[in-house]
């Protein structure tokens, strides 16, 4: 049985939807939500897509007390992470960590967004030259080479 | 019989398409009209094989024709009939056969247009003929859903049980519509790329295209996060799954494209911006296919992987959009870029919505396929899961939807940035108050949802002092402006409701953090709580319909006390693919949804039970519904409307220019 991925738009505040059994459920509450939000960063092994949080699997379910065992005896969050992270690899990671390997992956966005901008307001600098300026000789050669091609052209619209 | 004859019209479809293909194109560069004539028979031709091909599926799905492979894996005859029809698209070969119906559906739809310039026409049918060809040649070669069976078993196999649904019967068709939509518009830019002129005809004759595509996108993807939240049994309706991201892909692109092309349109400027959107949204539309469809990247959706279909695919994808980009690299250079651009306009302002919403987009796609890509290059695997999509699109999302009541004041050309945003001061003031009356009301509220409810009435606010702005100043009769209002273009209607839709999205969104869930195992004549309500389950059932077993657990609604109706939920259990479902029980209360998942029964007689309160959760898909009917409304303004005289186009220009610098 696959289950795709949980998604809450604020999922770290919001109380996230999950296949916790009812007998998995800590008695301190506290310490039940702070194991949710951990279920929720890790990934079901044998799943296609899906978090601990979200999977009927056994092995999500043992994932899931493993994480209450490590809380109850005193592990921060970070301590669980790691300590799972250790045992089964990055893979089980659903926020990929930031490092050299992910470098791209986490920096992309803010790159794309720069020079993207940088593209936009050199087009935009280059609209507001265009009304200034008047047309440098090369670029007069050019706008007749183009008009005289569409004067070759048949207008056809 | 008829199966033979739906093989036959779907080869048939690939004669005719290469018909398409190559005289259309030759006519246009010999300029031989008689030619270039003969592009819209034959892209009716084609449609009409292909309906046939597809009746013929349809049909043998109908009476259960188990002699042919397709209908033996898919289907069983005591399905309920719409199933049954809808499970000729709930597999891998039906959906790709229902591709290509739609692809050549729009390619029959331009056919009949009467508007288009001749050329035009005639090179944007041959490019979307190049495009059949290629799938066409995908399902005869690997995926024949005509295949026959011998000898015939006595039943089927079933359909996927979460397949079974009226979700089927409407997400994938709307989806399709969207997705293959934009195949028009990339056959307009590739048209535009091989003749080298692109102006405002261009942009004027795209953009109904690009809009009808957007707006069947918006309502697949809303359907199919609808259908997701009520089938998959725990209340998550977005899942940043891969399949997921490769429609929203085309989504993202695609909006930017529908603003990019008003640009054009207007200030003739962005051209080759807006032909590479083009490109580029088309091509996500088709990356998505390949990733769905080739099984790189599992999904629920992927019905079948097969390597050599995926070989297959890649080779289309390869093909069509290198070769467009080789297309645009060699041919953009020589466009004509016109225009005086000043950064405080209004096309400004749609430049700062392309750079976000293109951000967003390459943000989407990088997450989607890092870690195949870093599992290719170095054998690392991670994941990419939701609190990376989080983490990374919402930073994006949120200046995109401050700045839209802003962009959507400026005027063209110079746009005033203090004037506008004194217009706005009111909607800005009118969403502040509100969001902290949401904040005072509720008290336990996260910081970023309160943000969230802040954007999303300031969307709201600002799309309703557009129009108010618009056809009301101070002092003047109610009934003049209503008259004014009622006078503005279509157009302006269609973005003062799609952004208003957006807050409503962005209401429904914020509203899931004052959700409250509670688990608990319930034996009958107990009750479990959540939010205002109160269910007492009344009992659990077994029955037995069609081809599952289902338990029926039946609850009493209570709110206060006092009874309010009630609700079923189940589980259901699916022989002969040995699968198990949940059926959420729903009610809806207002704009809120009482959702009951069931789990595991346990030893002493009880059901694990799932109980949600979700206020305003429907926001989200109404939110989707009002954006879509935007996107209507601007594709039947006047300017637009296909079919529409000159004439009619003249009159109308005059009052779209002269409103901004009235109000």
């Amino acid at each position: 049985m696959r289950w795709l991925i949980g998604f809450f738009l604020v999922v770290a505040l919001a109380l996230p939807a999950a296949a916790v059994q009812p007998d998995e459920v800590l008695p301190d509450a506290a310490m039940e939500s702070r194991a949710r939000q951990i279920s929720a960063e890790l990934r079901c092994l044998v799943c296609q897509n899906e978090s601990i949080d979200d999977s009927n699997a056994p092995l999500a379910r043992d994932l899931r007390l493993l994480v209450r065992d490590r809380l109850k005896a005193g592990d921060s969050d970070a301590d669980v992470l790691d300590f799972i992270v250790a045992r089964y690899g990055e893979f089980v990671l659903l926020r990929p960590v930031f490092a050299a390997h992910t470098l791209l992956l986490w920096l992309a966005p803010v790159a794309i967004f720069l020079l993207g901008a940088f593209v936009a307001l050199r087009f935009v600098r280059q609209g507001r030259r265009q009304e200034a300026a008047p047309l440098s000789d090369h670029e007069k050669a050019r706008l007749d080479a183009v008009l005289r091609r569409d004067d070759a052209k048949p207008d056809d619209t | 019989m008829i199966v033979e004859l739906g093989h036959y019209a779907l080869t048939l479809a690939l004669g005719l398409s290469l018909v398409q293909w190559v005289l259309p194109f030759w006519g246009a560069r010999a300029g031989d009209s008689a030619l270039m004539a003969m592009a819209a028979p034959a892209a009716l031709g084609t449609f009409a094989a292909l309906m046939t091909s597809f009746a013929a599926l349809t049909w043998a799905y109908v009476v259960s024709d188990f002699s042919v492979l397709n209908v033996v894996e898919n289907s069983h005859s005591m399905k309920p009939m719409i199933y049954k029809i809808s499970g000729v698209w709930g597999n891998h070969e039906g959906s790709m056969l229902l591709w290509v119906v739609i692809l050549t559906l729009f390619g029959a739809l331009v056919a009949l247009s009467r508007t288009l310039p001749e050329r035009l026409k005639a090179l944007t049918l041959s490019v979307q003929a190049s495009v059949t060809i290629a799938f066409l040649l995908f399902i005869l070669l690997t995926s024949n859903p005509f295949t026959r069976l011998d000898p015939a078993p006595f039943e089927g196999r079933d359909l996927n049980p979460l397949l079974q649904d009226i979700g089927l019967a409407v997400h994938p068709p709307l989806l399709y519509l969207g997705y293959v939509g934009f195949s028009i518009s990339f056959a307009f830019a590739v048209a535009a790329l091989i003749d080298g002129r692109i102006d405002a005809v261009w942009a004027r004759a795209a953009r109904p295209w690009t809009l009808t595509a957007w707006v069947f996108l918006t309502l697949g993807i809303s359907m199919g996060s609808y259908w997701a939240y009520y089938e998959l049994g725990w209340g998550g309706w977005w899942f940043w799954d891969p399949v997921e991201n490769a429609s929203f892909m085309p989504w993202i692109a695609g909006t930017a494209l529908i603003h990019s092309t008003v640009v054009m349109e207007k200030r003739d400027a962005l051209k080759v911006w807006t032909i590479l959107l083009a490109i580029v949204t088309f091509s996500l539309s088709l990356i998505g296919t390949f990733l769905v469809r080739s099984g790189v990247l599992t999904s629920v959706h992927a019905f079948a992987t097969d390597p050599e279909r995926g070989t297959f695919i890649l080779l289309i994808l390869i093909f069509f959009i290198g070769g467009s980009l080789a297309l645009f690299a060699w041919r953009a250079p020589m466009l004509r870029q016109g225009g005086i651009f000043a950064p405080v306009s209004r096309e400004g302002a749609l430049v700062l919505n392309n750079l976000l919403l293109s951000t967003a987009c390459a943000t989407v796609f990088i997450g989607t396929l890092y870690p195949l890509a870093l599992e290719g290059l170095t054998g690392d695997k991670i994941s990419v899961g939701p609190p990376y999509f989080e983490a990374t699109f919402l930073p994006i999302m949120m200046p995109l939807i401050l700045f839209m009541p802003l962009g959507q004041t400026l005027a063209w050309k110079r746009g005033d940035l203090l004037g506008a945003a004194q217009r706005l001061i009111w909607a800005f003031a009118a969403a502040l108050a509100l969001s902290l009356v949401v904040a005072a009301v509720t008290r336990r509220g996260p910081v970023l949802a309160l943000v969230g409810v802040g954007l999303g009435f300031f969307a709201l606010a600002g799309s309703l002092s557009e129009i108010v702005t618009r056809s009301w100043s101070r002092g003047m009769p109610l009934a003049t402006a209503w008259r004014r209002a009622r006078g503005l273009p279509r157009s302006a209607w269609g973005t003062a409701v799609a952004h208003a839709g957006i807050g409503v999205i962005v209401l429904g969104v914020s509203a899931t953090a004052w959700g409250v869930e509670t688990l608990a195992v319930v034996r009958p004549g107990e009750t479990i709580a959540a939010g205002p309500y109160t269910l007492r389950l009344d009992s659990v059932t077994p029955r037995t319909q069609h081809t599952y077993r289902a338990e029926v657990a039946r609850f009493s609604v209570l709110r206060g006390g006092v009874p309010v109706g009630p609700l079923e939920a189940e589980r259901r259990f699916y022989a002969t693919r040995g699968m198990a479902t949940t059926e959420a029980g729903l009610m809806t209360r207002g704009l809120g949804q009482i959702y009951v998942g069931l789990g595991e029964p346990d030893a002493s007689g009880g059901i694990g039970v799932r109980l949600y309160w979700k206020p305003y959760v429907l926001l989200i898909w109404i939110g989707t519904l009002i954006t879509a009917l935007g996107g209507g409304l601007s594709l039947f303004d006047r300017r637009l409307r296909i079919g529409a005289p000159q004439k009619a186009r003249q009159r109308t220009k005059a009052p779209v220019a002269a409103a901004p610098a009235a109000s």
